[in-house]
């Protein structure tokens, strides 16, 4: 079993008086697919958020590979290789799709004016086009490369979404319900390559839905509700959990 | 090659240009010039989706540093108007230190508000800025001396020759931005600031970047400004001329590298030839106020894409008629 890659320390975070997450605890190793859930409501896309660097924790600590990455903007937390994709279709539409991911090497190949102006940035931009191909082929994309992210259908959207976050050549790819909109037949294809991904080395934390996915997916599951931590083990574990059945379907105490 | 021989006549026909003119036309030529260099360096600002309304008092700081460059310190013109632009840089650069805690609407307010403090400074110090009645006799470039070589930058043909090749240079720069992987990232700025960030982009860093840019070639055009009508005062960076700009990149369009030069040309041969010939002297800012409403609502995407449509219908025209020609050949 390998080391904790992130680890998540009683994060809590409160708004004025609302308390959205509320000291969750876990651990995401190394090469794994991690699916985080929970009833609607639960903190899922709050904690995400807190982990990506969108939100500032109130309390509590994330820890990447025994640094402290909470708290650091959204662009330093993706340089030290955390990189997420939004829900719905946050894309930059009137941008072609080529384009789009082009902007996905933003890291490895860091813009300069003054290579702009002498001629000097050819090399760079054949390269980021290049790893932007790459990224395209890997999601079944490149025959769109031309056409406006706007225009694509919304399955190839989210793939496209995807496809920018791989082209950051992250370790961990947050993934915030990746499989929303998508019909069956996109759902298997994306599980697919989510499977090549892991392979690749590659760590995947996902927020999601769809359980037919998660259970088929991940290698671990946190569960959360009203922003606690509330059970964690591997598919078989979740589906039979007492606790996670209560919270999705009430439990009889509640009811009676 | 055809796009060579297209430059080509463009170049010839702007050097050919002013000797066609009046003596007050060949003035407003060079205005003209140096008013593309302005609103050219304001579409840069805008790629980034940031709206200012303090682009002209920056113009002013750079005509006003190197004009007290050259008064005060004797420094050469060129290189003082050079110093201009790094100046209006420099500025900026501080300013976006306040501005950029602020987006859209409220960065729009904050720009017109710390330009007004920048004008009102000027009012205010008679020492060095001269006050009210600003600062005259800035002296212009250099006569050029050399045997049978004889250029007085006094003559607006001299001038304009002058300020053309540096609104070339400049104009090429800011189109290789654009094209290059930074304008790509200022267009992803625009567009989706958080999925921009979420792939490492430095979001206030290239904010600040294009605000800076766009500032300096401002200021450079300030410079180009100050020198050639030898006297500036507070009041020629005010609002109205703020205005103008707005009124030349949305009736251009701001989608292309091209729209806000259309939009300043067309404009300015409206205000100042058209018009002028008809004899509506007082009513010229109404009628200017009447056509910048009359696009937003008729004309949303600007000049612009009037020429897009026409290369569009070009390009259909002529595709038909040339796909008979490869079947008989």
């Amino acid at each position: 079993m390998s080391a904790p890659l992130l680890q998540v320390r009683n994060l809590t975070k409160r708004f004025g008086g609302l308390t959205a997450v509320d000291g969750l605890s876990f651990d995401v190793r190394k090469g794994t697919i991690h699916g985080l859930i929970g009833p609607n409501g639960a903190g899922k896309t709050t904690t995400f958020n807190m982990i990506s660097g969108f939100y500032k924790p109130t309390e509590g600590d994330i820890v990447l590979r025994e640094e402290s990455i909470s708290g650091l903007m959204m662009h330093e937390v993706a340089h030290r290789g955390v990189v997420r994709t939004f829900q719905h279709s946050t894309l930059f539409a009137e941008m072609t799709v080529l384009e789009n991911v082009v902007v996905g090497t933003h890291m490895e190949f860091p813009p300069s004016i003054w290579n702009a102006l002498t001629g000097q940035d050819a090399h760079d931009r054949r390269g980021a086009e290049a790893k932007a191909h790459e990224a395209l082929e890997f999601f079944g994309l490149l025959a769109f490369q031309h056409s406006l992210a706007g225009d694509l259908p919304h399955g190839h959207q989210r793939a496209l979404g995807m496809a920018v976050a791989l082209a950051c050549r992250p370790d961990i790819m947050l993934l915030d319900e990746p499989f929303t909109g998508m019909n069956p037949e996109e759902t298997s294809r994306m599980m697919e390559l989510m499977n090549k991904l892991r392979s690749s080395g590659l760590t995947l934390l996902l927020v999601e839905h769809d359980m037919h996915a998660i259970m088929g997916l991940c290698d671990n599951i946190t569960c959360m509700s009203f922003g606690k931590f509330l059970a964690e083990g591997g598919p078989q574990e979740i589906r039979n959990h007492p606790d996670v059945i209560e919270a999705y379907l009430g439990g009889a105490r509640h009811v009676a | 090659m055809r796009n060579f021989l297209i430059w080509l006549i463009v170049a010839a026909g702007l050097i050919a240009l002013p000797h066609t003119l009046s003596f007050s036309l060949q003035e407003i030529l060079v205005f003209l010039v140096i008013n593309v260099l302005l609103v050219v360096s304001y579409r840069l600002l805008t790629l980034t989706g940031e709206w200012s309304l303090g682009h002209v008092v920056i113009m002013g700081v750079g005509a006003y540093t190197s004009a007290l460059m050259t008064k005060r310190l004797g420094v050469y013109v060129p290189v003082s108007m050079i110093m201009g632009a790094l100046m209006a840089g420099f500025v900026a650069f501080l300013l976006s230190f306040p501005l950029f805690r602020m987006k859209g609407f409220y960065f729009l307010i904050g720009s017109f508000a710390s330009a007004e403090i920048i004008r009102l400074l000027w009012k205010r110090f008679r020492e060095p800025f001269g006050g009210p009645k600003g600062l005259k006799r800035i002296d212009s470039l250099a006569d050029i001396n050399i045997g049978p070589i004889q250029v007085d930058f006094f003559e607006p043909v001299a001038y304009y020759y002058f300020a053309l090749i540096v609104v070339a240079v400049c104009l090429w720069i800011l189109w290789r931005i654009e094209k290059s992987l930074v304008g790509l990232t200022f267009h992803a700025v625009h567009w989706q600031d958080k999925l921009a960030q979420a792939s490492g982009v430095d979001l206030r860093r290239y904010r600040t970047l294009a605000f800076v840019l766009a500032s300096s070639f401002a200021g450079l055009s300030g410079a180009l400004l100050a020198h050639y009508i030898g006297t500036i005062n507070p009041n020629s960076f005010d609002v109205e001329l703020m205005v103008f700009v707005l009124t030349w990149a949305i009736v251009g369009g701001t989608a292309t590298f091209y729209g806000p030069i259309l939009g300043c040309v067309v404009l300015t041969l409206l205000n100042e030839v058209v018009l002028r010939e008809m004899g509506f002297q007082q009513m010229r800012p109404l009628i200017y106020g009447a056509i910048m409403i009359g696009s937003i609502l008729f004309l949303p995407d600007g000049l612009e894409s009037l020429v897009k449509r026409a290369m569009a219908a070009w390009k259909r025209r002529s595709t038909p008629a040339a796909e008979p020609g490869k079947e008989s050949a």
